[in-house]
């Protein structure tokens, strides 16, 4: 089961690795990552969807607890939340697909942020089901390259948990 | 002018280090120099710090983990850059695992330089991460101070473990006015020291119902200098103490309520009295699988209150039925006011048929030294008033099962890792913390070749470590293994032949009587060496040696089949021990 992580942590470098190691030495595979800084500029979000067995999950949590330039740890799992991930794909373009394509983008509410002869870059964000519907749509047009960044999550409620 | 006052009062890094460590209350440094700590190593030469020289790095880092369990305060030890900090490795992992707090101070080459494959660099923050509870890289001569502050507040409170710093040689040499601290803040370590109130009261009811209570009690309880209260406590609800390896001197193993140490080579009365048990008493312990054997079998009847500092350890290997986080001290004062004086008489009478009906023993051998004889003369000789390092394997069981520890911090041992080699640079560290104790290694013929050039540094500096090799020309923990459960096939655990097939090399090739004459090396040490082939030497031994100001290998010849028993076999459940009779 993929799980959303979100990890506080100090701003320092070093500690990503840290925050990695305790996943990739348990065999956890990181499916996205997203770091950046929070409010406070001494402090940084990590965070993380991952994918393995629950026991795993609830150990390296209290291990991730244990490292000292973490300050808070916070599971989606079972928490109320919202979350995006954003793309930017660029796509074959010729003259007779145009209209199709920016119709596409329309619907999904998706923003052309470059326009070449032969190609268009989109930007779109929203949850993972949206984002592979999209993708497959335009695939028939010809997809050039796709880049995509980590999944970040915010719970509903005031506090998170 | 003005600006020349200000630069005059600026510091090197390597002035701030040792500025530094002096202030946390190091007076005793083990190390080894090397190109890239020069200036470290360049301003201890004129301070009043006391500097062991040992000749490898490992030893270093081992004596400082003796020094720290001997005393209880932080051990200190260096290395240069590159193969100096990897030669820590294994004495950091050693200390992590068993929760010792030592402050490893690395050289590294100059910043600009780092990630080059510069001469004698590795990437020591990187290498030890996964085996400090933290460590540095520090790049900058400003933030120096502060560092160290905070490697000594986290190595030694909460589960202390080791902290490293890693110390580029041109940090060492810039200089800085910031040559303090601004205090320990750390927004990301707050251990819990005091235990959750509701949870201890939970506890205090679920004691006072139990028929047939165990305490299990582990190092977590030295570590938090909390002997008294678990002695107090166990009186007071007249229940028995089993404790873990590294809890052994944490309860009197003289007291009537005393069951020894459990787990695979522990006393069958103590794992009958944890199958049979109905409530658990953890402290300080964390349920390793050499402790519970098959988990899925283990005290199948008990409920378990577990009590420990690190909240990671709680529930980590066993189902927990009240976790309480916090220093045993804090919590241990706190349950032993909730509960009321019980007696278990009927449960002690059940335990005491088992000591009287499953009890240590050993028959003694004619031809050949009994180890097991040998750690009783120990303790018969010093009246329990010494402290014990120990190798790993056959020579720490036997210790284990008859040294019967009554203080805390007197047994040195490296219980999580279990790291051949510990025991004779811990047993220096362990002198030099407390001169005014007879120290002792009991090791193997095998562990204590890992680590043999420390002679040279217990010779140099008058270290009187007592070192008692039980010999048996085999790896011998290994071998019982390979007796055991392969078929007495001893593949590489012969030390005298070395070889995969030992029986067919022995057809073809004479083997020398000693690989090596311990007595000789010790003599070439210019130490003492004194060899005894026969039980009824054992004790004159000991007390010469005890005579004898400096350090003594005393050899004693056992014999290579000799077994650690009773054993339960791994993998297998507690209540499945193979033999009585060792």
């Amino acid at each position: 089961m993929k799980r959303i992580i979100s990890v506080l942590v100090e701003n320092k470098f070093g500690v990503l690795a840290r925050v990695s190691e305790l996943f990739g030495s348990r065999g956890f595979n990181i499916a996205s990552l997203s770091v950046g800084e929070t409010l406070d500029s001494n402090l940084s979000r990590i965070t993380m969807v991952v994918d393995g067995d629950v026991s795993i999950f609830e150990e390296i949590k209290k291990q991730l607890n244990k490292l000292i330039n973490v300050i808070k740890v916070q599971d989606f799992t079972n928490v109320e939340h919202v979350e995006r991930e954003m793309l930017l794909i660029k796509v074959n373009l010729s003259r007779k697909t145009r209209a199709e394509l920016i119709e596409i983008v329309d619907i999904f509410r998706a923003k052309i942020i470059d326009v070449g002869r032969n190609s268009m870059t989109v930007e779109i964000t929203g949850k993972d089901n949206k984002i592979q519907a999209f993708i497959e749509l335009v695939k028939p047009f010809g997809i050039v390259e796709i880049v995509r960044t980590g999944k970040i999550a915010i719970a509903r409620k005031k506090g998170g948990e | 002018m003005k600006k020349d006052k200000a630069e005059k009062k600026k510091l090197s890094g390597a002035e701030i280090l040792i500025k530094s460590l002096k202030e946390n209350g190091i007076k005793v440094i083990f190390g080894y120099p090397g190109g890239a700590v020069l200036d470290v190593f360049n301003h201890m030469h004129d301070s009043d710090l006391e500097f062991y020289l040992t000749r490898h790095e490992q030893g270093a880092v081992h004596a400082a983990d003796g020094y720290a369990r001997a005393s209880g305060k932080c051990g200190v030890c260096i290395a240069t850059s590159g193969p100096g900090a990897t030669n820590l490795v294994t004495g950091i992992a050693t200390a992590q695992m068993d929760s010792i707090p030592i402050i490893a101070i690395t050289g590294q080459v100059a910043t600009n330089l780092i990630g080059n494959e510069a001469f004698q660099e590795v990437d020591a923050t990187g290498i030890s991460r996964a085996i400090t509870k933290h460590n540095y890289l520090v790049k900058d001569v400003d933030n120096l101070a502060q560092v160290i502050d905070e490697a000594f507040y986290i190595a030694t409170t909460g589960r202390p473990g080791p902290v490293l710093i890693d110390i580029p040689k041109d940090v060492q040499q810039h200089k800085s006015s910031i040559t303090k601290s601004k205090g320990v803040n750390i927004p990301g370590y707050k251990p819990t020291l005091m235990g959750n109130l509701k949870q201890i009261k939970s506890a205090a009811e679920l004691i006072e119902k139990a028929k047939r209570p165990v305490i299990y009690a582990g190092g977590g309880v030295i570590t938090s200098d909390a002997s008294a209260l678990l002695r107090k406590l166990a009186e007071k609800i007249n229940t028995p103490v089993t404790t873990t390896l590294l809890g052994l001197g944490s309860f009197p193993e003289t007291h009537e309520l005393s069951l020894g140490m459990l787990g695979m080579h522990g006393t069958q009365y103590a794992n009958y009295a944890i199958m049979e048990s109905d409530v658990i008493i953890a402290i300080g312990a964390r349920f390793d699988d050499r402790v519970t054997g098959k988990i899925s079998e283990f005290a199948p009847h008990a409920k378990i209150i577990h009590i420990d500092i690190d909240p990671a350890s709680v529930g980590k290997n066993v189902r927990v039925d009240i976790p309480i986080v916090g220093d045993a001290k804090h919590i241990l004062k706190e349950l032993e006011k909730s509960l009321k004086a019980k007696k278990h008489t009927d449960w002690i009478k059940e335990i005491d048929a088992w000591k009287e009906k499953f009890p240590l023993i050993y028959k003694k051998k004619k031809d050949f030294v009994s180890p097991q004889y040998v750690i009783e003369c120990v303790r018969e000789v010093t009246k329990g008033k010494a402290i014990i390092a120990t190798e790993v394997g056959q020579n720490q069981m036997w210790v284990a099962q008859y040294y019967k520890f009554d203080k805390p911090r007197t047994l040195l041992s490296s219980g999580g890792l279990g790291t051949m080699g510990y025991g004779f640079p811990a047993a220096i560290g362990a002198k030099v913390a407390r001169p005014d104790m007879p120290v002792f290694d009991i090791a193997g013929d095998g562990s204590i070749q890992m680590n043999i050039q420390e002679m040279a540094t217990a010779v140099i500096k008058n270290i009187g470590v007592k070192i008692i090799i039980l010999n048996n020309g085999f790896l011998g923990m290994v071998r019982q293994w390979q007796e055991l459960f392969y078929d007495k096939r001893y593949a590489a655990t012969c030390l005298r032949t070395g070889a995969l097939n030992p029986d067919k090399a022995r057809k073809t090739k004479e083997c020398p009587e000693y690989t090596p004459d311990f007595v000789k090396l010790a003599e070439a040490y210019g130490a003492t060496g004194i060899r005894v082939s026969k039980n009824e030497n054992v004790k004159n031994a000991i007390k010469k040696a005890l005579e004898i100001d400096g350090p003594v290998i005393i050899d004693c010849i056992i014999d290579s089949e000799e077994n650690v028993f009773p054993m339960v076999p791994a993998g297998a459940s507690l209540s499945q021990m193979m033999g009585g009779m060792a």
